[in-house]
């Protein structure tokens, strides 16, 4: 099973916060997902090429054009605080 | 015509009958708008199929060839000033300023927009039970699960409380529930629908595709879809889409892969699929024995792949640009609180799942390994079709299970997905029809092509789909 103090490392890198009573079910379930993930590492895969996409797609590119794009008060309005010119948030310092 | 008279038209009949002034667009609209606002209006208490429902008919005639037959809309498609949350509660009161270049060419077409349907959050779940909106129930019997994460879409549509729905599938999100509610559910070529404007999950693997009543609605739903955008670079030129006609299989060769129709599939299922091969057979197709060697192997990889991608675009729901923001003195807490308090357990799970496979020491044992299945899955299924045209299975493992049977354990969440995650990670088409009921509830047979056999491959089901003449009334409220 995965430590406490793995699954709060990933929680920091994933910016997570899980409460006390999250934290144990999270090791178990976690567990029990990477036991399973784990029958890959069974599999001979020696020379095989990895697959990120499966549809080759060439010529996607387009002449870097200046277009319009979303007005700046459009872009703000749905934002849960904004300055005069853009988004607010907490200093992150305090 | 009478109320229960347009009901029973699928879409394509509906859009007839408004151009041949035998329906007005507005009694139509009207008509299912009626309804979907009574089922949102009653919650739990109905199906509660719905996040939100249009509050009057269009004003604008909508134009031909689908003469504004209404389209109920999964959750994550973001539609300009529409309510778009993905099922999440990280986007409370999010209403996007642009429309998903999906839903704008089926507004092109006619398609007038109904309705959002509820969802398993950010489309992470298989039963419909992890949306912020509360659970879909399933219209043939209201204690199971719609399947998901397009539950809603499906749900509807298997309901009568939309003529058709758009929702997207990324490991089985469409076939899944389509088969548990009894109705047509494809997961078209990677790539054939633009993915802008729908809210990640896994991009390498989300796609939008229709669910329906029938398999010619299917086709008529992505013809009205598909095609090149300037605004996903993944998007394909591909060939349109033509109405399905065939009545016969002469000559084809159906493969059945023992990995995908054999040991923990239930009996009721294998026995629904098996006496629709030998309908198959009696219109002319050979049904041969094909092997998938790497299939049992795809959910692995996928729970590395999806979690992983999932893990990357979840990163943006911070609190800063849009939703919901926890209140915090400094912006690490602020963005970790606003993540606590908005994400539901199952989507903390897979961006803890996703971050722990693409975290340091950890990447090519787990992200690296998975990457290379994927390529022995494609390399099976390219294989396969060597030997024959399309490849058979049961769409899920199981009928339609109880609400909350499954909540506690996630791998056996999980293993719904078994037969439909393996032609996600290939990226080719496959479709869902449902061929029989088995204790009373629906059983969905899954067909798989080559990428980019769109077509041929809803030829194929219309001819299997006639034969099968399935009768989908027990379901409609």
């Amino acid at each position: 099973m995965i430590e406490r103090s793995e699954v709060l490392a990933v929680a920091r890198l994933a910016r997570l916060e899980l409460s006390e009573e999250e934290l144990e079910p999270m090791a178990r379930e976690l567990s029990t997902v990477l036991d399973h993930i784990a029958t890959i590492r069974q599999l001979d895969l020696t020379g095989v090429a990895p697959t990120s996409h499966v549809v080759d797609v060439t010529g996607a590119l387009r002449p870097d054009e200046p277009r319009p794009c979303l007005p700046r008060e459009v872009a703000l309005a749905q934002a849960p605080a904004v300055s005069a010119d853009g988004f607010l948030v907490p200093s992150p310092q305090a | 015509m009478s109320a229960g008279d347009i009901l029973e038209l699928s879409a394509s009949a509906a859009a007839a009958a408004v151009d041949s002034g035998e329906l007005s667009a507005r009694e139509l609209f009207e008509t299912y708008r009626v309804r979907a606002a009574a089922d949102r209006d009653a919650g739990i208490e109905g199906l509660n199929c719905f996040t939100w429902v249009a509050d009057e008919v269009p004003a604008e005639a909508p134009p031909a060839p689908l003469h504004g037959v209404p389209i109920a809309i999964k959750d994550l498609f973001c539609v300009e000033g529409v309510p778009s949350q993905a099922g999440s509660r990280i986007l409370e009161g999010y209403r996007p300023p642009y429309t998903a270049s999906s839903v704008s060419r089926l507004r092109e077409a006619g398609a007038c927009l109904l309705a959002k349907t509820n969802q398993d959050e950010f489309a992470m779940g298989s039963s419909n039970e992890n949306s912020a909106f509360g659970p879909v129930l399933n219209p043939w019997d209201r204690a199971r699960v719609p399947g998901g994460s397009s539950g809603g879409s499906a749900a509807a549509v298997a309901a009568g409380l939309a003529p058709w729905a758009l929702g997207t599938d990324t490991g089985g999100s469409i076939r899944q529930p389509a088969a548990l509610c009894g109705i047509v559910g494809m997961k078209p070529t990677y790539g054939t629908v633009s993915r802008y404007g729908m809210i990640a999950f896994a991009s390498s693997l989300d796609q939008a595709g229709p669910l329906t009543r029938d398999v010619s609605d299917a086709a008529l739903m992505l013809r009205h879809m598909s095609g090149r955008d300037a605004c996903d670079a993944t998007s394909l030129h591909s060939a349109s889409v033509e109405p399905p006609s065939a009545r016969r299989l002469d000559g084809l060769r159906l493969g059945v892969p023992e990995e995908l129709a054999g040991e923990g599939i239930e009996a009721g299922v294998l026995e629904c699929c098996r006496s629709t091969l030998s309908l198959a057979e009696g219109l002319g197709a050979d049904v041969a024995e094909v092997r998938l060697p790497h299939a049992p192997h795809a959910l692995a990889a996928y729970y590395v792949l999806a979690p992983a991608e999932a893990s990357s675009n979840l990163a943006r729901f911070d609190g800063v640009r849009y939703g919901l923001r926890a209140e915090a003195d400094d912006l690490l807490a602020m963005y970790t609180r606003t993540r606590h308090d908005g994400f539901g357990p199952e989507v903390k799970r897979r961006i803890m799942l996703g971050t722990y496979a693409l975290s340091s020491g950890y990447y090519e044992a787990y992200y690296g390994r998975a990457q290379r299945v994927r390529t022995k899955i494609a390399e099976d299924f390219a294989a396969a079709f060597q030997s024959v045209d399309y490849i058979v299975s049961p769409t899920s493992p199981t009928v339609a299970f109880k609400l909350g049977e499954r909540t506690s354990d996630p791998l056996s969440m999980y293993l719904s997905d078994y037969c439909t995650v393996p032609m996600s990670l290939a990226g080719i088409p496959a479709i869902s029809i449902p061929c029989g009921l088995s204790d009373g509830l629906p059983v969905g047979l899954q067909l798989a092509g080559p990428a980019l056999s769109d077509s041929r491959l809803l030829d194929a089901a219309h001819a299997l789909e006639q034969a099968i003449e399935f009768d989908p009334r027990a379901a409609r409220v």
